[in-house]
């Protein structure tokens, strides 16, 4: 049982993860550059002179320690929650039901409104050099926010009654309701466009991502399901 | 249901494999997007803003 799970998270971590890190690269990477030469003081916005929209930005992997380890820690990351994804799957398959990748689709969807969506809504995703509250503050904030998401999700999901449903309503709405921590004065040097770019694209991929690793991980654990029954 | 009574006698009543996974899990997740080290923020910075976590 341990091994399924093991492998199954494994494959689609890596996978998904492998996949992810590139598209972040692509998409993502840029942007995160753009807003650090504010950060750095580079570029200066809110002066008096328009500062252009296009500066000179370093290419796909010019610097390739900085963007390997990236794809190293997105990997790892993906296996982390594909891990917990195929866990949460073996218990729902006792439960009697369905896993392949097609669902695996919906538990995806639902994965990233657990760990990207639901405390992005209230801390959005940000980019170097932007105001923002203690950090220890906002992973606390963070961490309750996702377990209540998640907690949320399992119930919609397998719940099966109105009382469910409202509970889980109630889990999504409650982090946002109390408010997450906030800075005390906005300071950042990041104009707002970059800001709500990295913000959009952060979500767009994570989306993508988490419905790879869903899709991904369904297969391989049905995959690795009927190799065991062969085998047995 | 033969099938499935096989399946739930496979799998075992045994939760600890799924709850070992789970910790294991997050136990990765939060060494790549929570622990403030300097080594460990420094390699991870880009991923941890790309993804959601706070940062810094």
């Amino acid at each position: 049982m341990f091994s399924r799970i093991l492998t199954s998270g494994l494959f689609a971590g890596a996978a998904a993860g492998l996949i992810t890190a590139l598209l972040q690269l692509y998409f993502v990477q840029p942007v995160l550059l753009h807003a650090e030469l504010y950060e750095g003081g580079e570029l200066v916005h809110f002066g008096a002179d328009p500062v252009t929209a296009h500066p000179d930005l370093p290419g796909l992997f010019a610097e390739p320690v900085r963007d390997g380890l990236s794809i190293i820690f997105t990997m790892l990351t993906y296996t982390g929650y594909a891990l917990v994804m195929a866990a949460l799957m073996s218990v729902a398959e006792r439960q009697g039901h369905e896993i392949n990748a097609r669902t695996g689709l919906l538990w995806g969807l639902a994965g990233f409104i657990t760990f990207h969506f639901a405390p992005g809504l209230s801390l959005a995703p940000e980019v170097p050099g932007v105001a923002a509250a203690d950090v220890g503050a906002r992973q606390i904030w963070w961490t309750v926010t996702v377990a209540a998401a998640g907690v949320a999700m399992w119930l919609i999901a397998f719940g099966g009654n109105l009382v469910s449903i409202l509970i889980a309503a109630l889990l999504l709405m409650g982090p946002h309701i109390i408010g997450a921590p906030e800075p005390e004065s906005f300071s950042g040097p990041v104009p707002t466009e970059i800001g709500a770019l990295f913000a959009a694209r952060a979500f767009g991929i994570g989306m993508t991502a988490w419905a790879l690793l869903g899709s991904f991980a369904g297969y391989f654990w049905q995959a690795e399901g009927k190799r065991a029954e062969a085998a047995a | 249901m033969t099938t499935k009574t096989l399946k739930a006698s496979a799998a075992g009543t045994s939760v600890l494999p799924a709850l070992f996974a789970v910790v294991l899990g997050l136990g990765i997740i939060t060494l790549t997007g929570h622990v403030q080290a300097s080594a460990l923020h420094d390699a991870a910075h880009d991923v941890r803003h790309a993804t959601g976590f706070p940062c810094h």
